[in-house]
């Protein structure tokens, strides 16, 4: 049987973040979580992956406190087989370093695989590292901005990679990481089946003693990057707000943006 | 004190050196003035432009670490970690700093796993910390919403990825040629770079434009995009999109501007026919000066743009672009 591993992440719905006008910092509290947008795409492939192949099964997992089991459940209802919860206390303030190490250790955990599948960075962190973080653990390619599968076997595969430039077209021997775009597919809404199914599932909880993971590479400790300190930008506040469409208005703006040398 | 090493790991596209590496370097003169820094740049690429090599000295590099191959032509993530890799062994800097462009967001993360770094992505500032030396990275999460400054205290390098267009490029150091020239060492590698296609449009390089002009939901269908390509190719600008536009299918995803998109910071953004929901914001919010144009008085990206019209698009650009004649 083949096998696709994805990860994902629980992130807060941006939308729904407010910022405190008084105080000038976010409102977390009350904001819904959601699976990271990205990760979504990176479901989404996985699963059209093994409608292709057949005979594959598709885990998901994501490291997180217990209520990032919701996450899973979502992923489950989408048609993934198997979900996996890496939650220990032993993790919490883990940076992208000793997050990257945590996943690697939960690959070697699960056993052989073909495709390791996540998004191409979450909505709240934004770093991009931990996708080729966790190939880099595994020696393994990644291939980050994945925007086409032209042809994806079991050990081999054909992708085009979104460049700041256009982008480039590769060719991939063996198992590897993809991170997937926004431009990769449209995922696709749950069944009803789906979600009764992902119900009733059992999702186990690992732990760094069960994957093995050393202390001295997890958690705070684990973590080279510390967080010195956090704090809100200045508020950005609407300016000059003018009314109509005349050539008047027009002419304004133009000498408005020419006065501020932006033309 | 030894000098201290400062690494720019420098961006080669087509020979051309990209100007994000010219910004690190003068950023890393400049902080290195305050450490006793030693200013690297390592180039990877093929048939590097030996004027772009010159520049570096102009704008404050002390040495550069030239690999110039025909296998660095094109971006083998293998070929790159393992020649860099060897490189900032031997160097052992102190301070290693990359553009966050997609090809440093590709190969630097996995660098710092292999060196046992600690790595902030995407910084938009950089400082030193007075008592301890240490580098102060400061970049934005929450699509902006919130800053936080890092610091590695105890593993070397100190790794940043950079966004480019943050620093300005000082042209003034004039340092002595000095480069170093290493041989491209052959690793195993299972990918292949079978080609790299340009985009078919001249330009949707949204991350590195001085002026972004971006249309919305109000624009209404495919046809009227033009008007938006008319008006960026008249003020020299790239266009842009709200998520709307690009599931409707009127311009393809690499123009999508917003949280699932790109983030980009010009210093002049138009946002046309765009209401300005939270996930645009997030990717447009840190443009220097922000000018909105939509019909709906109510909508928020009013509340955060330095210049709003309140108007008809289709009225109030054909004048704009009539006035740039």
């Amino acid at each position: 049987m083949k096998r696709l591993i994805v990860f994902i992440k629980q992130v807060p719905d941006t939308a729904e973040l407010r910022i405190d006008p008084k105080t000038n910092t976010m409102i977390r509290t009350g904001v819904p979580s959601i699976i990271n947008p990205f990760d979504m795409y990176a479901i989404e492939e996985a699963l059209r992956i093994k409608e292709k192949w057949g005979d594959t099964e598709v885990i998901v997992a994501t490291m997180g406190p217990p209520q990032a089991e919701e996450a899973l459940r979502e992923a489950l209802s989408l048609g993934c087989d198997k979900a996996i919860l890496l939650t220990d206390r032993k993790f919490a303030a883990s940076d992208t370093f000793a997050t990257s190490y945590i996943l690697s250790k939960a690959v070697e955990k699960i056993g052989d695989y073909n495709i390791i599948l996540t998004g191409k960075q979450a909505t709240d962190g934004d770093t991009a590292q931990v996708g080729p973080g966790i190939a880099s653990w595994l020696n393994i390619p990644s291939i980050t901005y994945v925007k086409k599968m032209i042809e994806v076997k079991s050990d081999y595969a054909k992708i085009e990679r979104l460049m700041d430039y256009g982008y480039d077209i590769i060719e991939i021997k063996g198992k590897f990481l993809m991170t997937a775009i926004k431009d990769l597919n449209e995922p696709r809404i749950p069944s009803f089946r789906g979600k009764m199914a992902a119900k009733k599932a059992e999702i186990p909880n690992w732990d760094a003693a069960y994957i093995g993971a050393e202390d001295k590479n997890i958690g705070f400790l684990g973590s080279p990057t510390r967080v010195v300190k956090a704090f809100s930008p200045p508020p950005k506040q609407g300016g000059i707000k003018t009314e109509g469409d005349d050539i008047e208005t027009a002419k304004k703006l133009i000498a408005n943006l020419k006065e501020s040398h932006l033309i | 004190m030894d000098k201290r090493n400062i690494i720019v790991v420098g961006e080669v596209n087509n020979g051309n050196i990209h100007h994000v590496t010219y910004e690190l370097t003068s950023k890393a003169a400049e902080l290195g003035e305050r450490i006793n820094g030693y200013v690297e740049v390592l180039l990877l690429g093929y048939s590097i432009n030996k004027e772009h090599i010159k520049r570096l000295f102009e704008t404050g590099a002390d040495k550069a670490i030239i690999i110039d191959n025909e296998k660095l032509g094109l971006l083998n993530d293998d070929y790159f970690v393992a020649n860099i890799r060897k490189v900032l062994e031997r160097e052992n800097p102190y301070i290693v700093l990359t553009g966050a462009t997609p090809q440093g967001r590709a190969i630097i993360p996995k660098l710092a796993i292999k060196l046992h770094a600690g790595l902030t992505a995407d910084c938009t500032d950089l400082d030193i910390e007075a008592e301890t030396d240490l580098l102060l990275q400061t970049r934005p999460a929450f699509g902006g919403n919130l800053m936080a400054t890092i610091k590695t205290p105890e593993h070397t390098p100190q790794m940043s990825t950079v966004r480019p267009k943050v620093f300005k490029i000082n042209e003034n150091y004039n340092k002595k040629e000095n480069i170093e020239n290493i041989e491209f060492e052959e690793t195993n590698s299972l990918i292949r770079i079978i080609e790299m296609i340009k985009s078919e449009e001249d330009n949707v390089n949204l991350a590195d434009a001085d002026i972004v002009v971006s249309g919305g939901r109000g624009v209404g269908n495919k046809e009227n995009f033009s008007i938006i390509y008319d008006f960026a190719k008249k003020i020299n600008g790239v266009v842009g999109a709200s998520r709307a536009a690009i599931d409707a299918g009127w311009i393809p995803y690499p123009h999508q501007v917003g949280q699932t998109g790109q983030t980009v910071s010009p210093k002049l953004y138009f946002a046309i026919g765009i209401s300005g929901a939270i996930q645009h914001q997030v990717g447009m919010k840190s443009s220097d000066y922000i000018v909105a144009i939509n019909k709906d008085t109510n909508a928020p990206i009013f509340n955060i743009a330095d210049y709003g019209i309140v108007g008809d698009l289709f009225e109030i650009v054909p004048k704009l672009i009539k006035l740039l004649d």
